[in-house]
Order: C-alpha cells, then structure tokens, then sequence
C-alpha cells in the first residue's frame, strides 16, 4: 500500500540528491508538445516514457523534461525537442514511446543524435 | 480523441495556462450510468463572450487561440454520448479574489458513442509533472467508492525542497491512484 509513510521515507532518501542538482550548470532539456494537437496525436505516452528512461538511465541529475504548448508543427506531433547548451536545437517528430526511449538511451546518455527521428530527417 | 482522459489532460492545461494555483478534477457516476465531469481553477476566467465564443472552433480568433479546438471537441465527445457541456466563468477584472473557470460535461456512460474513460491516472501523473507547482485535487467517485488524489497532503509531507515532480514521487502518486482503482475492481 502506497503511505504517506512511504513518500516520506522517499523524501528522506531525496534530500540531499535535490542539492546537488542545483549546482550543476550543464543540464539537457527536454521538452514535450501538450497541447491539444499533441495530446490527441500520443503525446501523452511519449511523455511519461521519456521521464521514465530519463530515471531508468540514471539522468535525472542532469536531465530535465517539461512540456510545452503548440509550436505551429501540428502535423508533426507528437514532438520531442532537446536543447543542450552550446549545441543546435534538435526537433525529433511523429514520436512514439518506443522512439522517445531510444532517443534518451542514444542522444541524451549517448550524445548521439538518434537522425531517422528528426524534423529534418522527414523533411526531405 | 481516443480517451476521455485525454480530453481531461487538454482541458486542465488551458487552467494551467489560465494562471491557476488550485484545479479541482472530479468525476462523479452514478448508479444509472451517468458520469459528470468537472474541472475547476482559480485562474483569471473569462469574460462572457469569449464563454460564448469557446465552444465554437470556428469562432476563435487570435486572442483566443490559446482555447483551441480543446473545448470543442470536448462538448462533442459529451454530446454524442446523449450529454451537454457548461462553462462557468468569472474574470479576474469582474472579481479578482473568486476568479476562476469550471467546465462541466456529462456523458452517458452506457451510451454506444460514449468514448471510454481511459488512463486517467496517466493523465493526473502528466499534469503534476507538467506543473507540480499547482495544487490538484482529484476524485473519482462511483459506486463502489472513491479514487482520492490531494497534492496538498502530499506537499505537507514532502515539504518546501522536494518537487512533486521528481520521478520517485510521480510514481508513488501514480503506484497510489492505481492501488485505488484495484481496490474498486474486488
């Protein structure tokens, strides 16, 4: 049974994990498209997805993922963007579950940028 | 949309994007097999027209962009299920302490054309990740019990420090709502 006894144990064992995060400059953001558009073309899975492997990965320290409304790419939802400081934007479209946990593996751990997914991969 | 949940996810952003430090989502059925559907904030509301305005898709413009196609689609998801929707608004330049939106639907869940519930759980998970700033209240009542969320019982225990958007924490929340919906099902 999940208590309230339980998640304060989590809090007790997160205390000083949370710290550490704060310090560090170099973070990757991921950013997920909510809006209608998205909801109704998957984005939900895709979302919940991306934030387990970013956990399962062991990332969470340096990995944060958000949501963000329609950028205009309907058609090409669900959309997943990373930013990474120093480096070009990278646009993945038409992103599913099993995409999203790939692109985290390769591209967020691995530093590869996962290509076939990308808007500019679809574009031509 | 293939969920009503998804529908819920959707409704509850335009809260979010309204300003609100509170939303309520509940879910209220009955014996007969009609579901209600409400979602409330606290964020700045509408004015009368654009209330008028929001439901119909063909009707927004750019300064109610931001509304969309969520409502609409909302309204025919209840309609054809033999429901109806209302919008409830107050504006925060009307009154700026009880500002704030509900949306009710209802749905006859025993209808052919009534699209399935779905993962509501998945649903309150992404919107606490999306915003864990915000309080939610969830609840889903039925028959046979209630499915009980309050983020503001979990923030007690978790204090200042800890986000309810920490991975750990979003799943307890999620591991919680479904231990509930497991004990309906006995």
């Amino acid at each position: 049974m999940k208590t309230l006894a339980e998640l304060e144990a989590i809090r007790e064992r997160m205390r000083g994990k949370v710290a550490v995060r704060e310090a560090s400059d170099n973070t990757i953001r991921i950013v997920v498209g909510m809006a209608t558009c998205g909801i109704a073309a998957g984005a939900r899975p895709v979302l919940n997805a991306v934030a387990e492997e970013v956990s399962n990965q062991g990332l969470s320290e340096n990995v944060t993922v958000t949501q963000t409304g329609c950028i205009g790419l309907c058609q090409y939802e669900p959309i997943v963007e990373v930013y990474q400081q120093g480096k070009e934007k990278v646009t993945y479209v038409k992103m599913d579950a099993d995409k999203a946990k790939k692109v985290v593996e390769q591209h967020i751990k691995g530093g590869k940028v996962v290509a076939e997914y990308t808007i500019t991969n679809y574009k031509k | 949309m293939k969920e009503l949940s998804l529908n819920i996810l959707d409704i509850a952003q335009n809260s979010v994007s309204a300003g609100a430090k509170n939303i309520l989502i509940s879910l209220e059925e009955d014996e007969k097999g009609l579901l209600t559907l409400t979602i409330t904030d606290d964020g700045k509301g509408m004015d009368p027209e654009m209330v008028k305005t929001v439901t119909d898709p063909f009707c927004t413009t750019r300064t109610t962009r931001k509304v969309g196609m969520g409502i609409p689609l909302l309204k025919l998801a209840s309609e054809q299920a033999g429901g109806s929707l209302s919008i409830v608004s107050v504006s925060k330049k009307t009154d700026p302490v009880n500002c704030g939106t509900t949306v009710k639907a209802t749905f006859d869940t025993t209808s052919i054309d009534f699209t399935p519930l779905g993962d509501v759980v998945d649903t309150v998970v992404v919107l606490i990740q999306g915003h864990p700033e915000i309080d939610y209240l969830f609840l889903h009542s039925t028959p046979k019990g209630v499915v009980r969320l309050d983020t503001k019982e979990l923030r007690d225990v978790l204090g200042e420090e800890i986000s309810l958007g920490e991975f750990e924490i979003l799943a307890w929340i999620r591991g919680s709502l479904e231990e509930q919906y497991q004990a309906l099902k006995k």
